[in-house]
């Protein structure tokens, strides 16, 4: 079991208010991930959860119990900090049975026990070494390991990945896709990379400067973001946000259109504009234009599209994905 | 930052370096040569200093005259005593300053540190009349408390620097593994500051050791440590060199031993904090 609620949680550092009045349901199961641009108040908000900074006002409630005022070390908790944050004086199995050993369980049982997770996250070979003698990818199973020995209600996850170079965050993006698969335990993730929050989650959590902007399915966010921020943080290469009389003629203050969802032309179209750059990925061409009294445009083609800078194409916005927002930034329905 | 120096320079700067050690070596040498010369030699004019009459005299003499071992061990007792003791105290201070300061902790530590200005004889009338009140004059407790006093600002002082660069994260991860308060001390954080605590003791334990005002004001003869046997040769006589020299030497032959084995964790210990 492992639900966790937020009620209209708030932190304050002195006069600077970093969470205003959050209130957020996770179930037991879940994938929960906290995602916004850096300053938003994610991580502090995992910490908040974790018990490592106290609340302002407000209450943690984790399964049905009221936790707010319970110190980190009884709040049956596991966390996987960006640091890694490993012991260094211990080995790695030390590592991993130290949270066994402070609960006070028998050496047998910690030794199956370490084992066990040793095996689960390939760390078997290492057992006996120093976290220094370790590349980043093996410290990083070790803090897992650390985490999942314990067999927590829930594991917070403190943008883990982001030490790690390009091809072995995503090796880790899906090794902990499938540790959630196999152990169906909550999971709470905190990150400034979408994509990572796009791929992993069940429920996606958008901060924006301390309050929640969105709450949603990956798709739910994609499909149906509720207001400027969240369509311009949401996807990649970034939701194209068009204002002036191509917006108002929809009845919109301002449109939005995936890079993916407009067609191209070189002959006819909606919007004329010429080509600045093409990069070519293989499998898709992003291609950033200047429209007239547009701006900017990206536009995401499928296959490869041979385009030279400076020639011009028509763009033209496929009308069932557009998104329209108010004034305010809010979308409209 | 690699800058290249000709072989003159850095023959130069070398050569300077082992003059100024010498210079400050100077002295113990001094004491030492001194300490296997007959008293006539030692007042020579002009002075001897390698050819002489080696003699041995001074030190059976010394060990005639008082017994060292009983001022050696209380030396041992108080500066090791005193600074486990402070240890026990130092280190949790020093974690709640690094690690959950207030608003008021930087003003603690500048006030500990200004105990440290003000000079000892100021409060030697008070802290005279305390001990013989509280009989604790020429009393290891006594005089260990005192020793403790003067050397607890450093110890909180260089173990919190110590402290302070170890990364918070993971004594939070020890809190997420369930670890109490006293646990996360002894189980995570001390084992990563031994070696800042290692050269912190080795300094204190030193400065005990060579700590004369107190224990040559606060002692006479049952807690006397070895400051106060050095000074039982500079007696009303008159000065002896020689034995006054052999005195010496056996004094801090034991610490110099100690410095000599530890020089790197001293070192390391001295330079903390300093570059980062």
């Amino acid at each position: 079991m492992g639900s966790i609620q937020l009620k209209d949680v708030r932190k304050a550092f002195g006069a600077v208010n970093v969470i205003n009045g959050v209130s957020l349901d996770i179930s037991d199961g879940e994938f929960a991930v906290f995602v916004g641009p850096s300053g938003c108040g994610k991580s502090t908000l995992l910490r908040l959860i974790a018990g490592l900074e106290d609340v302002t006002s407000g209450q943690v409630v984790i399964d049905s119990k009221d936790m707010t005022n319970v110190g980190p070390s009884q709040r049956g908790l596991a966390m996987v900090f960006q640091s890694y944050a490993l012991y260094p004086h211990m080995s790695v199995r030390g590592n991993i049975a130290f949270a066994l050993k402070m609960a006070g369980q028998k050496a047998d049982v910690i030794e199956q026990k370490v084992r066990k997770a040793a095996a689960t996250l390939n760390l078997t070979d290492y057992l006996d070494r120093k976290p220094r003698q370790l590349s980043g990818g093996q410290r990083q199973r070790v803090a897992i390991g650390r985490a999942i020995v314990r067999e927590p209600k829930a594991f917070l996850f403190d943008e883990p990945l982001s030490n790690l170079d390009a091809a072995l965050r995503v090796q880790m993006r899906v090794e902990i896709g499938e540790l959630h698969e196999a152990l169906k335990t909550t999971m709470v993730y905190v990150t400034h990379d979408q994509v990572e929050a796009m791929t992993m989650a069940n429920k996606i959590v958008v901060l924006d400067r301390g309050s929640v902007a969105q709450v949603g399915s990956p798709l739910e966010l994609y499909n149906k973001p509720n207001g400027l921020f969240v369509a311009g943080f949401i996807g990649s290469p970034t939701m194209n946000l068009i204002k002036g009389p191509s917006a108002a003629k929809r009845g919109a203050a301002t449109i939005g259109i995936r890079p993916e969802h407009s067609d191209m032309s070189t002959t006819a179209g909606e919007w004329p504009a010429k080509v600045r750059l093409a990069e070519h990925l293989g499998s898709d061409t992003f291609v950033h234009a200047d429209a007239d009294g547009i701006g900017p445009l990206t536009l995401r083609l499928e296959g490869e599209a041979s385009l030279k800078p400076g020639q011009t194409i028509y763009v033209t916005p496929r009308e069932a994905h557009l998104h329209r927002f108010d004034k305010e930034g809010v979308r409209i329905a | 930052m690699a800058m290249k120096k000709s072989v003159g320079q850095r023959a130069g700067v070398t050569i300077l370096a082992w003059v100024v050690a010498f210079v400050i070596f100077f002295p113990i040498l001094w004491t030492f040569l001194t300490s296997f010369k007959s008293e006539l030699d030692a007042i020579a004019m002009p002075p001897k200093f390698l050819f002489f009459h080696w003699t041995l005299e001074n030190y059976l003499e010394v060990q005639a005259r008082s017994n060292y071992l009983r001022f050696a061990s209380n030396s041992i007792i108080l500066s090791i005593g005193a600074n486990i003791v402070g240890l026990i105290i130092a280190v949790p201070a020093a974690w709640s300053m690094a690690f959950a300061p207030s608003k008021w902790t930087k003003d603690l530590l500048m006030w500990m540190l200004s105990t440290k200005m003000m000079p000892a004889v100021g409060v030697l009338v008070p802290i005279y009349l305390l001990a013989r009140d509280l009989h604790l004059l020429d009393n290891l407790i006594g005089i260990g408390l005192v020793l403790l006093l003067i050397n607890l600002p450093l110890l909180i002082w260089m173990l919190y620097t110590y402290f302070k660069e170890i990364p918070v994260d993971i004594l939070e991860a020890a809190r997420m593994d369930g670890a109490s308060l006293l646990n996360e001390i002894v189980y995570v954080l001390t084992p990563m500051a031994v070696p800042g605590i290692a050269s912190t003791m080795l300094l204190a334990i030193i400065l005990s050791w060579n700590e004369a005002f107190w224990t040559l004001n606060l002692t006479t003869s049952q807690a006397a440590p070895l400051t106060q046997f050095i000074a039982s040769f500079s007696a009303p006589e008159g000065f002896f060199w020689a034995k006054l020299s052999a005195a010496s030497t056996l004094a801090i032959a034991p610490i110099l031993i100690l410095g000599w084995f530890s020089q790197k964790q001293l070192v390391r210990g001295l330079t903390f904090g300093a570059v980062k």
